[in-house]
């Protein structure tokens, strides 16, 4: 299967696809809607700055997919992370202390699934989708009203949350003469790290490669000596723990907590996983290919955003219409990698 | 020897859990109706009542979870047959239901118009379209799936998430309403009796009798359990496996015009939310595997409705909508836990342990 001359195989032409399609995308946002500001730097800073919290998710998502499983009950474990934040903070309990909790509480919802998952054999669609019932039921038992967190409420999360960043170059001069530096906040850090944090784990640990291990086939896996099980529980926990991250740096964005929040995110982490080219069958995908995934996803709701003009449905038409395009070059691929075998 | 031979008739037959779950939400809504001193068996009541805007009607906790649940179960149909031939789950129906309701709405209201009370088309027309429209996005999925071979998942996801946005976009981003009688029918009563369950019943009636009578139901579980073994024997995989993604779009179709016709607008935004879950747990519930292969189309029935009795218990037991999600988590997991290879493998032991 491996190329044994060093050329390059097909998931990496698949990888570069996936670039290449996010710098047509991005390139024609910037001569259609130049005159609006599309080429400035801060526009692609604030596709990051938007979807921080959703490169964490993806990132967790990914390496769950890659051993062959599949978590739905990101998105709603991202809204009860929010809801906890926001009620926790306005009952007076630090940032910290809550932060904390909320990653104690991704561990071991994380446990409970991996262990259905991994050790009871039940189907990781069904285990996940009864997990978003139970978070998004959870949030609301927490509190059914929308609770907003303001500097009143906890000044070191609103002060996280507003810290700027600024890079010392690429500034332009906006319609009063003011000249605006390029800034990131703070969640770009971590989802930055994260993702490296990620793809050196998936690259040089022995955790990493027997993702692909499992992924690729669980019973070859197992009787090369690895604990298929522990394996499973442990990329769910790994997924919850990220997830929980990216639902801070997610609060960190939005500053609130509803019941409705973050819908549908677990659909668009996988479709940026998918047009990253990660396979659901597993065994086959990378987090930088799930990053620029995320990147064409903020694209093209930025350049819908920029327009203007567009119904509020167009980002999810157009998406869909990339999955279609990718999917079916995917499937091309497999196609011809069968036929060459 | 006999007396193994009885268990495992027992415990191999599909229907064992779905019906023993049903009794047990009975048995709680029972045990509740003792607790608050009604009648014990005021669940099961069944009276007829005179409404203003129906006649007589029948009315009952029962009746209305039959009536509530039947887009769930015509969509439980569509899911056996997607899950059992090709070993995935067609995620997209909710979505689906949203644009065929749409659809629908949009040709009897005209384009653009957001209420009426006067039909553009006639009322088949407008119908009949909704579910070729239903039709429609089953092929699609259908091909990718068949002829494309694609994930099921990834297939379906695509539709997830553009078919409602498509939906909007054909109501031009408005609710629209189409407060026409004829159109409140599919949603409201026939005579003493709801038509939605009357709907359900056609649907099973003759998909079980297609099923039954001709060879289609062993064909979709043969492809289900090996692809390749049966294009050999002489099957044309592709085709049914395609089959089962346009049966399925179709009741998409019909559950979303009855879902539109209960509130007489398509709602876009809401309409077969989260539903495609409720179809895919009634298959789970039914005792299927998601795995593929054989399937049990009664199960998955049952399935829908105990789903539905699930959440009308819950409801009368006072739990808010946000918040019945979580006993309806805990009660899933608790049911496909015991169903589970290890605890099952377990308890055959501790059993095994007891007779020595």
């Amino acid at each position: 299967m491996k190329n044994k001359k060093g050329g390059i195989n097909s998931n990496t032409i698949l990888l570069l696809i996936t670039i290449g399609l996010f710098v047509v995308l991005y390139a024609g946002g910037c001569i259609a809607y130049g005159y609006k500001g599309f080429t400035h730097l801060q526009t692609f800073l604030n596709i990051l700055i938007t979807n921080a919290g959703l490169i964490c998710v993806s990132c967790g998502l990914t390496l769950v997919m890659l051993t062959a499983g599949i978590d739905i009950s990101v998105g709603a474990l991202v809204a009860m992370d929010c809801m906890m934040l926001a009620v926790g903070m306005r009952s007076g309990i630090g940032a910290i202390p809550m932060m904390l909790l909320v990653l104690a509480v991704g561990v071991g919802f994380g446990c409970l699934q991996g262990f259905l998952i991994g050790y009871l054999q039940i189907q990781p669609f069904i285990v996940s989708m009864a997990g978003m019932f139970f978070c998004r039921g959870m949030t609301a038992v927490i509190s059914t009203e929308q609770v907003s967190i303001t500097q009143e409420i906890n000044k070191l999360f609103y002060d996280l949350a507003n810290m700027k960043i600024v890079f010392p170059f690429g500034g332009y001069a906006n319609k009063k003469g003011m000249i605006m530096q390029p800034y990131i906040r703070i969640t770009v850090v971590i989802a930055l790290i994260v993702l490296v944090a990620v793809f050196l784990m998936l690259r040089y640990t022995r955790f990493g490669r027997s993702l692909y291990a499992v992924g690729g086939n669980a019973t070859s896996a197992a009787m090369m000596g690895l604990n298929v099980k522990a394996i499973k529980m442990k990329v769910h926990v790994l997924c919850s723990v990220l997830t929980s991250i990216g639902g801070i740096c997610y609060c960190l964005n939005t500053m609130a907590g509803s019941v409705s929040q973050a819908t549908g995110l677990e659909m668009d982490a996988i479709s940026s996983a998918v047009i990253g080219g990660t396979l659901l069958t597993g065994g086959v995908g990378n987090v930088f290919g799930t990053f620029f995934g995320v990147l064409i996803n903020g694209t093209i709701s930025s350049i819908v955003k920029t327009n203007g003009k567009l119904a509020s449905s167009w980002p999810n038409i157009l998406t869909a219409i990339l999955l279609f395009v990718f999917i079916v070059i995917q499937s091309i691929f497999a196609a011809v990698r069968k036929r060459g075998k | 020897m006999k007396k193994k031979s009885s268990f495992g008739r027992l415990s191999g037959s599909n229907l064992l859990l779905p019906i023993v779950s049903l009794i047990l939400v009975m048995g709680v809504n029972v045990i509740f109706d003792i607790a608050s001193g009604n009648n014990p068996f005021s669940f099961f009541m069944i009276t007829l009542q005179n409404t203003t805007s129906n006649g007589v009607v029948l009315y009952g906790r029962i009746i209305d979870i039959l009536n509530r649940g039947s887009e769930a179960a015509i969509l439980a149909i569509g899911m056996t047959l997607v899950v059992s031939s090709s070993a995935g789950t067609d995620i997209s129906v909710g979505s689906v239901m949203s644009l065929c309701a749409s659809f629908c709405c949009m040709l009897l209201a005209g384009y653009g118009v957001s209420s009426t009370n006067e039909l553009a088309v006639p009322l088949f027309v407008g119908v009949l379209a909704g579910i070729l429209m239903g039709v429609l996005c089953g092929a699609f999925n259908g091909t990718l799936v068949a002829v494309f071979q694609i994930q099921p998942m990834v297939a379906t996801l695509i539709l997830y998430s553009a078919a409602r946005a498509i939906g909007l976009l054909l109501c031009n981003d408005l609710i629209v309403y189409v407060r026409n009688p004829s159109y409140a029918f599919f949603g409201g009563f026939l005579g003493p009796i709801p038509t939605p369950i009357i709907i359900t019943l056609i649907c099973v009636l003759v998909m079980s009798l297609l099923l039954r009578k001709t060879a289609l139901g062993l064909y979709i579980q043969s492809v289900g359990i090996n692809r390749r073994a049966s294009r050999i024997s002489g099957l044309n995989s592709t085709r049914i496996i395609f089959l089962t993604y346009v049966l399925c779009g179709m009741f998409a179709g019909i559950a979303g015009i009855v879902n539109s016709s209960r509130i007489t607008s398509a709602d876009s935004n809401n309409i077969g939310l989260y539903l495609e879950m409720d179809a895919i747990l009634a298959v789970a519930l039914g005792g299927n595997s998601l795995g593929g292969g054989r399937f049990n189309l009664a199960g998955s029935i049952i399935g829908a409705y105990t789903i539905q009795a699930i959440t009308t218990t819950l409801y009368a037991l006072g739990v808010s909508t946000t918040q019945a999600p979580v006993f309806k988590a805990i009660i899933v997991i608790l049911i496909v836990s015991i169903q589970s290879e290890p605890v099952k493998a377990f308890m055959k032991k501790r059993r095994a342990v007891r007779a020595v």
